[in-house]
């Protein structure tokens, strides 16, 4: 579905800071990859919000669907052994 | 740079320190024009926020202008309260923003520039300079990445974008011979260390340019013999129409505040 109007668009993900991992901040329009890093810069790091940016064609995600949520996510609800909430995490540790 | 430097008296400081804040400011401004009218809301917010790098070295430069002077003008004073002929920056500054692409060339044009003044003013003997110099180069780093990929995709573009593109450098290219074009002040400011020598500053603008117009697949114009001195405050006729619009409110509601 490529409009020979509109660019492609790309998803971007942010790292806040060294150490942390990169997140989905949202999307934008772009002709290339390198216009793509430029308006990502412009639009969602101008309050210091990050520190890397990744930038993703939009149609290379692939998602989950959701019609599928009941068989692909409930399964998990009732099994709260899988949840390491039985330790106790120092204080020291801030981005666990 | 001889540690016997001649000193310079602070009335010619104050106007080498306006020549270089009302580049920032009148381009600052022509940008600001594209605001809500870009082709791409990705591109408002890219044109904006080189305005306002802009405009942040403007606030810098003549501050300090201000207090080199010393008759009590900040920088609003200074930006909002001077006539036409007060005004020192080159004329390419205040051209019309034109289409996308002139307004690309005109930036790249003064990115360029600004990136080799700012790398040489950061070594300045004047301390406040050197500061001002050192953090507004890394916002022209990043202004002439954008600006020279931009010239790139339009030049090596479609026939339709190429041909605007070279228009529009012909158009602006006899402006930049002003940028260069040494006058007294320049020589008294490289004499005593503050500023850059302006051949200096032109030969590694030119190697700078010739690399992106080759990318660009543009044809260098050739230069001309310039008849405008904006640096010293005669000005073409567009810059009255920006004060106009710019030192409006200050004129019509003085001392307003935001």
């Amino acid at each position: 579905m490529e409009d020979k109007n509109q660019w492609p668009l790309y998803e971007v993900f942010v790292r806040a800071r060294g150490g942390l991992d990169h997140k989905h901040v949202g999307s934008l329009h772009a002709s290339d990859a390198r216009m793509a890093i430029d308006h990502a810069r412009d639009l969602y790091t101008r309050r210091q919000e990050g520190v890397s940016i990744w930038v993703v064609p939009s149609k290379a995600i692939v998602a989950s669907d959701p019609t599928e949520t009941d068989s692909l996510f409930e399964p998990a609800r009732d099994k709260i052994y899988r949840h390491p909430t039985f330790y106790d995490i120092p204080d020291e540790v801030k981005t666990l | 740079m001889s540690a016997a430097a001649p000193q310079v008296g602070s009335e010619a400081l104050f106007r080498y320190v306006l020549r270089l804040g009302d580049l920032s400011l009148v381009l600052g401004q022509r940008l600001g024009e594209w605001v809500g009218h870009s082709p791409a809301l990705e591109e408002d917010l890219g044109l904006a926020n080189i305005a306002l790098d802009l405009i942040g070295q403007a606030r810098m430069l003549l501050s300090y202008a201000g207090e080199i002077e010393g008759r009590g003008r900040d920088e609003d004073k200074l930006a909002y309260l001077r006539e036409q002929g007060a005004y020192f920056n080159a004329i390419l500054a205040e051209q019309p923003n034109g289409d996308f692409g002139q307004t690309i060339v005109r930036q790249v044009l003064i990115d360029a520039f600004q990136l080799e003044l700012y790398e040489r003013l950061a070594a300045s003997h004047d301390e406040r300079l050197a500061a001002i110099a050192a953090k507004s180069v890394k916002e022209v780093r990043y202004h002439l990445r954008y600006s020279s990929d931009w010239l790139v995709r339009l030049g090596d573009g479609t026939a339709e974008s190429h041909a605007r593109v070279q228009s529009a450098l012909d158009l602006l290219w006899p402006y930049t011979v002003e940028l260069f074009a040494a006058d007294e002040l320049d020589l008294a400011m490289a004499d005593s260390g503050i500023g850059p020598r302006l051949p200096e500053v032109q030969s590694a603008w030119s190697a700078r340019i010739e690399a992106i117009l080759t990318e660009a697949t543009l044809r260098r114009p050739a230069d001309r013999p310039h008849a405008w001195h904006g640096k010293r405050g005669q000005h073409s006729e567009h810059l009255g129409y920006i004060l106009a619009e710019m030192q409006y409110l200050q004129r019509t509601y003085p001392d307003a505040r935001w």
